[in-house]
């Protein structure tokens, strides 16, 4: 997961507006990100709306899934695996099977070459009107293979000037490409960052290679962090927005990732991603072969939580593979295979994507004003009472998945501001068919452990019955209605509910993060058991 | 002695391609090889092998001992 870079052009006027955003994600004028809650807005940063953002970054960001958790019911992103090769060791990342947290490419999917992938984003672009967003994440390093990513960009751009560009890196070879992503007008770029002290860097890093040279130990994570810190300046001042994703790893870098989140803030990123660590032993990771565990739910939200005051923060990352296609939470990369990709007739239409896009800002919208109406219904309330919601969805704002087929829920914090989205838990399907289904509901019950209730489009007897004994309520009342106008709508009835003592007021524990990749639907049940 | 790539070793990743100074390095089915006869053991490059120094699977880029050591 890597890459980026800058030029000098109009870097002064770019540059004060970037500084301006910085000010303006400070807390002081609430701008609906802080969880100190309190001003209505259901959430922040990247789930903030045209209302809390300078105008040129809100464009570049709405229709952008991974930038803003708004867009990421709407529109769909797609990675190509351009990048194979890599100039840094991460001790969880395994090469040899597959990248646990960035992809799982190496010698299990198939690479493509600039050509194969600039087809691969057509095809999937025509027949996927959602899909705003090309991505190069890897599997290795995009910024380690240039001439294939630029090759890439340069051929999508050419041929589909709508499709947002971005790229993520580890940033060791940043500052040397940013003039180059400025004139790919690649305008959004992930950086990893998981430290900004080298005693941390070594216990995460066993070595980079830079200019000829293998670096090892705390030379390796100075250099890296050095290299990593030049290029956030240096996007910032391009006026390239930035994301920084980092690696959650308890007892290696957990409490040190505030720093790195106030270091990556002053120098002008736009968002943060902290991530939990994915770690097994059969993914063959230094991590996972020693048993290094991954956060839980609730340690990952409190850290979240514990930065969110100082920025924007990224919760709906799915951690999803190299060359993953569709919404996030979905993976409809089986679909386009190389295969059937050069046998397709592909006919890119501009004007069809860009009228789609126009009927889903219609349901945004439409989505926004429920939601603003319904919060009135709160105004009254004075609790301080927070409660999770688990939803079931597949995408559009909409409570419309059946808990059976479910392969994520969505997690919302409810408060008296209203419905702020926090986070999502993979589950294995529970609705399978026979073998396996307990041991898979048992699952889905540890992962929305935390949570009071879940929103669901349809859900069975038996699983409705053992939800209730976890003390998680089944509701399947809003099927089809919005999220956050049925959120809440329950959460009401709920405050009211404590009032008269028909619910006890309980405080749930914590959920588990399920280790691993998506089962893929169709695979044998048990397989990512 | 030239430098070999543990076929059952090689993840296909191609890093080590683009860093060989002698364009040794070729790919054949989605592995990678080097040519003994191109292989220089970098050898007036740099100090130390580029194939060992960026190959993210470690022992495999090895010295071939089967054949002899490079000669300048």
């Amino acid at each position: 997961m890597e890459a980026l870079m800058e030029a000098k052009q109009g870097v002064s006027e770019r540059f004060s507006k970037l500084k301006g955003l910085a000010i303006a994600v400070k807390p002081p004028p609430h701008q609906g990100c802080g969880s100190s809650g309190g001003s209505g807005k259901s959430s922040c940063g990247s789930s903030a709306g045209s209302g809390d953002l300078p105008p040129d970054v809100w464009e570049k960001v709405k229709n952008h899934p991974c930038y803003s958790e708004e867009a990421h019911h709407h529109y769909a992103r797609m990675h190509v695996a351009v990048a194979p090769a890599c100039n840094i060791q991460c001790n969880y990342c395994n090469r040899k099977y597959d990248c646990a947290n960035e992809s799982r490419p190496g010698v299990v999917s198939e690479r493509l070459t600039p050509e194969q992938a600039a087809r691969k984003v057509l095809a999937v672009a025509s027949e996927i009107p959602q899909m705003t967003v090309l991505g190069i994440a890897g599997p290795g390093d995009p910024l380690a293979n240039p001439d294939k990513t630029f090759g890439t960009f340069d051929r999508v751009f050419k041929a589909a000037p709508d499709i947002k560009l971005c790229l993520s890196t580890n940033g060791l070879a940043l500052p040397d490409h940013v003039a180059r992503i400025k004139d790919f007008k690649v305008d959004h770029v992930t950086i990893t960052i998981n430290m900004i002290d080298p005693e941390v860097g070594a216990r995460i890093y066993p070595w980079v290679f830079f200019r000829h040279k293998r670096y090892v130990g705390k030379d390796a994570a100075k250099l890296l962090s050095e290299r990593q810190l030049e290029g956030l300046e240096m996007l910032t001042q391009a006026g390239i927005l930035c994301k920084v994703n980092s690696v959650m790893i308890p007892g290696i870098n957990d409490d040190h990732l505030v720093e790195v989140n106030k270091a990556v803030k002053s120098r002008g990123a736009f968002l943060h991603n902290i991530m939990p660590l994915i770690s097994a032993p059969e993914h063959g990771t230094v991590f996972g072969l020693a048993g290094q565990r991954g956060p839980t739910a609730q340690e990952l939200k409190a850290l979240q939580d514990k930065c969110e005051g100082e920025m924007n923060m990224m919760r709906h990352c799915r951690q999803c593979r190299a060359d993953a296609v569709g919404l996030l939470g979905e993976d409809r990369g089986a679909e386009f295979t190389t295969e059937r990709i050069e046998s397709m007739e592909i006919q890119y239409d501009a004007g069809k994507r860009q009228s789609y896009r126009d009927s889903v800002e219609v349901e945004r919208s439409a989505r926004r004003a429920a939601r603003e109406q319904e919060l009135l219904t709160l105004a009254g309330e004075n609790s301080n009472r927070k409660i999770l919601l688990a939803v079931a969805t597949k995408g559009g704002g909409k409570v419309n998945e059946h808990f059976g087929h479910a392969k994520e829920f969505q997690i919302y914090e409810m408060s008296t501001a209203g419905a702020k989205f926090v986070g999502h838990r993979r589950v294995d399907l529970y609705c399978q068919g026979g073998y396996g289904e307990e041991d898979a509901l048992a699952g889905v019950i540890r992962a929305i452990n935390d949570c009071v209730a879940v929103l669901v489009a349809k859900i069975g007897a038996c699983p409705k019955e053992e939800l209730r004994k976890a003390g998680i309520e089944p509701i399947d009342q809003y099927a089809y209605g919005y999220i956050e106008t049925s959120a809440i709508s329950y959460y009401r009835g709920y405050l009211e509910r404590l009032k008269s003592g028909a619910v006890a007021d309980v405080e749930r524990g914590d959920a588990v993060i399920r280790q691993g990749a998506f089962v893929e639907v169709g695979a044998p049940a048990g397989q990512a058991a | 002695m030239p430098y070999k790539i543990v076929a059952s070793q090689c993840t296909g990743c191609s890093a080590c391609e683009p860093e060989c100074p002698n364009k040794a390095i070729f790919e054949k089915e989605g592995i990678f090889l080097i040519d003994p006869k191109k292989c220089t053991e970098c050898i007036g490059f740099f100090d130390e092998p580029q194939c060992v120094a960026v190959c993210p699977v470690d022992k495999t880029c090895i010295v071939d001992k089967s054949l002899p050591r490079y000669q300048r």
